[in-house]
């Protein structure tokens, strides 16, 4: 592990910049990779959760059995070393913008000459009557992984509130280990925010066949502590209690940045960064997840919070950081997910509802769990987004048709070759094709 | 549920219901059968060795069945790092211990298997296996026979176990059944029955698929004697040996990739994924494992190829020896017993739990070397990695085999062409997003060393 005197020591001595990237989860990471590529800047990641990178997208399958944490740490440990990428192990409490210095919560500092603020995300928590009692808690660190450990232990069931992809997540964690779920979602269908209500109710179904005590259209009133102040039962927005020795609260993310409360650097939701990623503050950067651009780029959200994302940051501004100031300039929204058994995957732009120029093609298999819609303009016919559930798709293909702005038609016409399943699979081009010309004929193909 | 125990450890809260227990006794029985002949207790052979053989398949039968369907399709690896037989605890270690030293005593002390030596007949374990050998042969068993028919069984009834575990993914269905009927027929049922047929010959290999450089002793001099000696099929047997491994090996091989024989109807590989596939997380996936495999595996591939131009060179100069040196002693019999026993069936199977399911096709099996360098560089096989929809979760090198870290590539968008890749399936399957695809295609753009990152168009301001 490296210590802050022989780094002070080795980067003052390289005359070449200092740049220290707070985080070092995909973000800062990719950040770093790539600006060791591109330059030869002295390059710190600090940390305090890990002294490694690990895929936090991975911290399931640890809890399932599929993988060790070790598995899941992309570069060997080596790397760091023989790529000279120093690893630091604190926890930053301040940051001094004037004397570019960090602050760690030891007390020992470190001084910067470009600043990566890439912290992440901390799980939400709204201020429920028992949300910090033992045996509630979130899923998005390490340490919440460890802890998650420690409370399911000899749990019976469990209560997931949140209708994400955590809550999903952890329902199939608490399951692998025979915990019973009961699984609160506030809103009428399953993470209807983002899914259309065909595609919804079909993992609804599928959450329902893995033995989940799905509550649609239910909130968390209140979580009630037993006489050792651990969680023993809650209360849903409808009166009901249910009994749980483990309540997993899943309800989104948001920045982590209260550490740079007194560091004069801009904050809203996020850190205010423009689309160089820079923030008010010269040499002070921030991306990933913790990042929330002033005005949105490209017709995207301000905050952004997913894997695919926090890497394109991290890329692009360490263009910018090697000398070649580099604008965020995302192309087509993409992005994909696993309930239980089904895999998701989304491209372009898909409503979940369709108003007088959007309209969309649904075609879902009657017994399997597979499903594709195709989301298209109606006047137009221009293909602007997929949803697919149980078939891969060629990420490259669809990326193509929809910068080529293909039809709709074209895109019917042409799925085979934008399938992506494993060798044998049964191809469902025809059926859908079929489906497709049956709907057009009878002009009923909105929604 | 309520744990009873007062263990505050996490106990395994999956209860074995009664059905299980049935299976799981009859499989006992059956190995029992097997354990109590080889400590020379007799038993009427006629009878106790169809029900050791059957109640072990259909004891993993019926126990598969139990365990799998009562679940959805999808990925079943819960647990694998947890459970003491797939994360080199004391059943795994156990389990390789006895392997090993069955190895051993196949190789090196088969009489005390009961193999009859000196005109003596067989006792024992050998003797349990005769019936079936008659049956097959006309005579009694030989080690190899005993090897050669549980070995089969393994392959079939944990065959059929791995189809259940994968039934969602065709893929694997379909390569298992192939790897299984493969076993079966080609390297169990047709040689044997063949050699029934042809017992006033002399011995040579009637595996059809099994080529050199696996098969090492394909152009020694007595196995080519014999081959000629053998008649018409004696002859077939040789052309077909010669052409396999040096006409239809490559064309194959440039089309579909290595996989076609490594995962489809190899022996060693069919046993590797059906018995071995609890222990495919086991290998390493280290740079450094990755460094002594090269070395390793060609310098294997090298030594038999030498050894096969030294026994060639006695063969047509009618000598015994190469540069003053005996070829026995100084080139055939170290290769055999290093290579052919030590490393091939000691370490290659017996340490399954403790160093995974492929050791011996990643650093030994010269014939995968051989393949592995028309799968690097003259193929249209590739992994493809799917754009940008990689997590760098590490399920993919978590589950390969012969220890590729295929999320190395997959998280550049890079495909995976490696001269390793058996071909398995297993990376793709288990990708939580649909990331990988074993396929067949164009040879132009199969390497893409330097992948645009799709999504991000304003890193294709490349510097």
């Amino acid at each position: 592990m490296t210590t802050i005197n022989r780094l002070l020591r080795e980067c003052k001595s390289s005359a070449s910049k200092h740049v220290v990237i707070i985080g070092n989860g995909i973000s800062g990471i990719t950040c770093a990779r790539n600006v060791r590529k591109n330059s030869t800047a002295c390059i710190t990641v600090i940390s305090s959760e890990t002294d490694h990178h690990f895929s936090r997208t991975a911290l399931m399958y640890i809890y399932i059995g599929h993988m060790r944490f070790q598995d899941t740490k992309p570069y060997e440990d080596s790397f760091w070393v023989k790529n000279k990428i120093d690893i630091l192990n604190r926890f930053v409490s301040k940051v001094n913008t004037d004397e570019k210095m960090l602050t760690f919560s030891n007390g020992e500092s470190l001084t910067y000459d470009v600043l990566v603020i890439a912290t992440g995300s901390k799980s939400n928590k709204f201020g429920w009557p028992g949300q910090d009692l033992h045996g509630v808690q979130g899923l998005y660190s390490y340490q919440d992984l460890q802890l998650m450990e420690q409370n399911t232990k000899d749990v019976n069931h469990a209560v997931v509130v949140g209708g994400g992809l955590i809550g999903v997540e952890m329902a199939e964690m608490l399951k692998s280990r025979n915990i019973g779920v009961s699984f609160l979602v506030r809103e009428q269908h399953f993470w209807d925010a983002v899914l259309p209500m065909e595609e919804a109710v079909l993992i609804e179904r599928h959450i329902l066949e893995h033995n989940i005590n799905l509550r649609l259209g239910t909130e968390l009133k209140e979580i009630i502590s037993d006489e050792r102040g651990k969680v023993k039962s809650i209360i849903t927005s409808k009166g009901e209690s249910i009994k749980c020795e483990f309540v997993g609260l899943t309800v989104g993310v948001s920045p982590n940045i209260l550490f740079l409360k007194d560091s004069g650097i801009n904050t809203d939701r996020g850190v205010v960064v423009n689309e160089f990623f820079e923030t008010n503050i010269e040499d002070v950067f921030a991306i990933g997840d913790c990042a929330q651009f002033e005005k949105s780029i490209n017709g995207r959200r301000q905050l952004e919070q997913v894997w695919y994302t926090g890497k394109m940051h991290g890329e692009t501004l360490a263009h910018s950081i090697s000398g070649v100031k580099t604008a965020y300039n995302p192309g087509h929204w993409f992005n994909s997910a696993k309930f239980f058994d089904i895999e998701y995957q989304t491209y372009g732009n898909v409503p979940t509802n369709y108003s007088e120029q959007l309209a969309s093609f649904y075609w879902e298999h009657p017994t399997k769990k597979i499903c594709l819609r195709i989301a298209y303009n109606k006047q137009t016919n221009i293909l602007i987004g997929v949803n697919a559930f149980g078939i891969r798709l060629r990420h490259q293909i669809i990326d193509k048709w929809l910068s080529e702005e293909r039809t709709i038609d074209y895109v019917i016409e042409n799925l085979a070759g934008a399938n992506f399943d494993p060798e044998f699979f049964i191809k469902y081009e025809n059926d859908i094709a079929d489906s497709y010309k049956f709907r057009k004929q009878k002009s009923i193909l909105s929604n | 549920m309520k744990n009873e125990s007062l263990s505050i450890s996490n106990p395994d809260k999956n209860k074995i219901d009664f059905i299980e227990k049935v299976a799981i006794g009859l499989i006992t029985v059956g190995l029992l059968i097997l354990a109590l002949s080889f400590l020379n207790i007799k038993l009427n052979a006629v009878i106790f060795l169809p029900l050791s053989l059957s109640s072990i398949l259909l004891g993993t039968i019926v126990y598969s069945r139990r365990i799998y369907l009562k679940k959805l399709p999808g990925i079943k690896n819960d647990a694998v790092w947890f459970r003491s037989l797939s994360s080199r605890g004391l059943i795994a270690w156990s389990i390789g211990i006895t392997l090993t030293g069955f190895y051993v005593l196949i190789y090196w002390f088969p009489r005390i298997l009961g193999l009859g030596v000196n005109g003596n007949s067989n006792t024992g374990l050998a003797a349990l296996f005769d019936p079936l050998s008659y049956f097959f042969e006309g005579k009694p068993a030989s080690q190899w026979f005993v090897y050669g028919t549980l070995y089969t069984l393994c392959i079939t009834s944990l065959g059929y176990k791995f189809i259940l575990k994968y039934r969602h993914n065709r893929y694997q269905i379909i390569r298992t059944i192939v790897v299984m009927l493969s076993q079966l027929f080609f390297a169990y049922l047709i040689p044997e029955i063949l050699e029934g047929l042809n017992s006033d010959k002399a011995y040579f290999a009637k595996d059809i698929k099994n080529m050199w450089p696996l098969n090492y002793y394909f152009f020694d001099s007595w196995h080519i004697d014999n081959m000629r000696n053998g008649g018409t099929m004696g002859m077939i047997y040789l052309v077909w040996g010669i052409a396999l491994f040096l006409i239809v090996t490559p064309i194959v091989t440039y089309f579909v990739g290595k996989r076609w024989y490594c995962s489809w109807v190899c022996g060693c590989g069919g046993l590797a994924e059906t018995a071995g596939d609890s222990f495919r997380q086991l290998s390493s996936k280290k740079v450094s494992a990755w460094k002594f495999e090269r070395y390793m595996i060609h310098g294997v591939l090298l030594f038999a190829v030498l050894m096969t131009s030294a026994v060639l060179y006695n063969y047509f100069t009618n000598t015994t020896t190469i540069f003053g040196l005996d070829t026995y002693t100084w080139i055939r019999q170290p290769y055999g017993f290093l290579i052919g026993a030590a490393f091939s069936g000691v370490i290659g199977v017996g340490f399954y739990p403790m160093l995974g399911s492929r050791v011996w096709c990643r650093f030994g099996c010269p014939l995968a070397a051989y393949m592995g360098i028309f799968q690097r560089f003259k193929s249209r096989f590739r992994i493809t990695t799917n754009g940008g929809q990689c997590i760098s979760c590490g399920n993919c090198s978590n589950s390969c085999e012969m220890g590729i870290d295929v999320r190395a590539y997959a998280q550049k968008g890079e495909n995976i062409v490696r001269a390793s890749c058996v071909g398995c399936g297993i990376c793709s399957a288990v990708c939580p997003r649909g990331v990988l695809k074993l396929e067949n295609g164009d040879e132009k753009n199969r390497i893409n060393s330097n992948p645009i990152s799709i999504g991000n168009n304003s890193a294709k301001l490349n510097m």
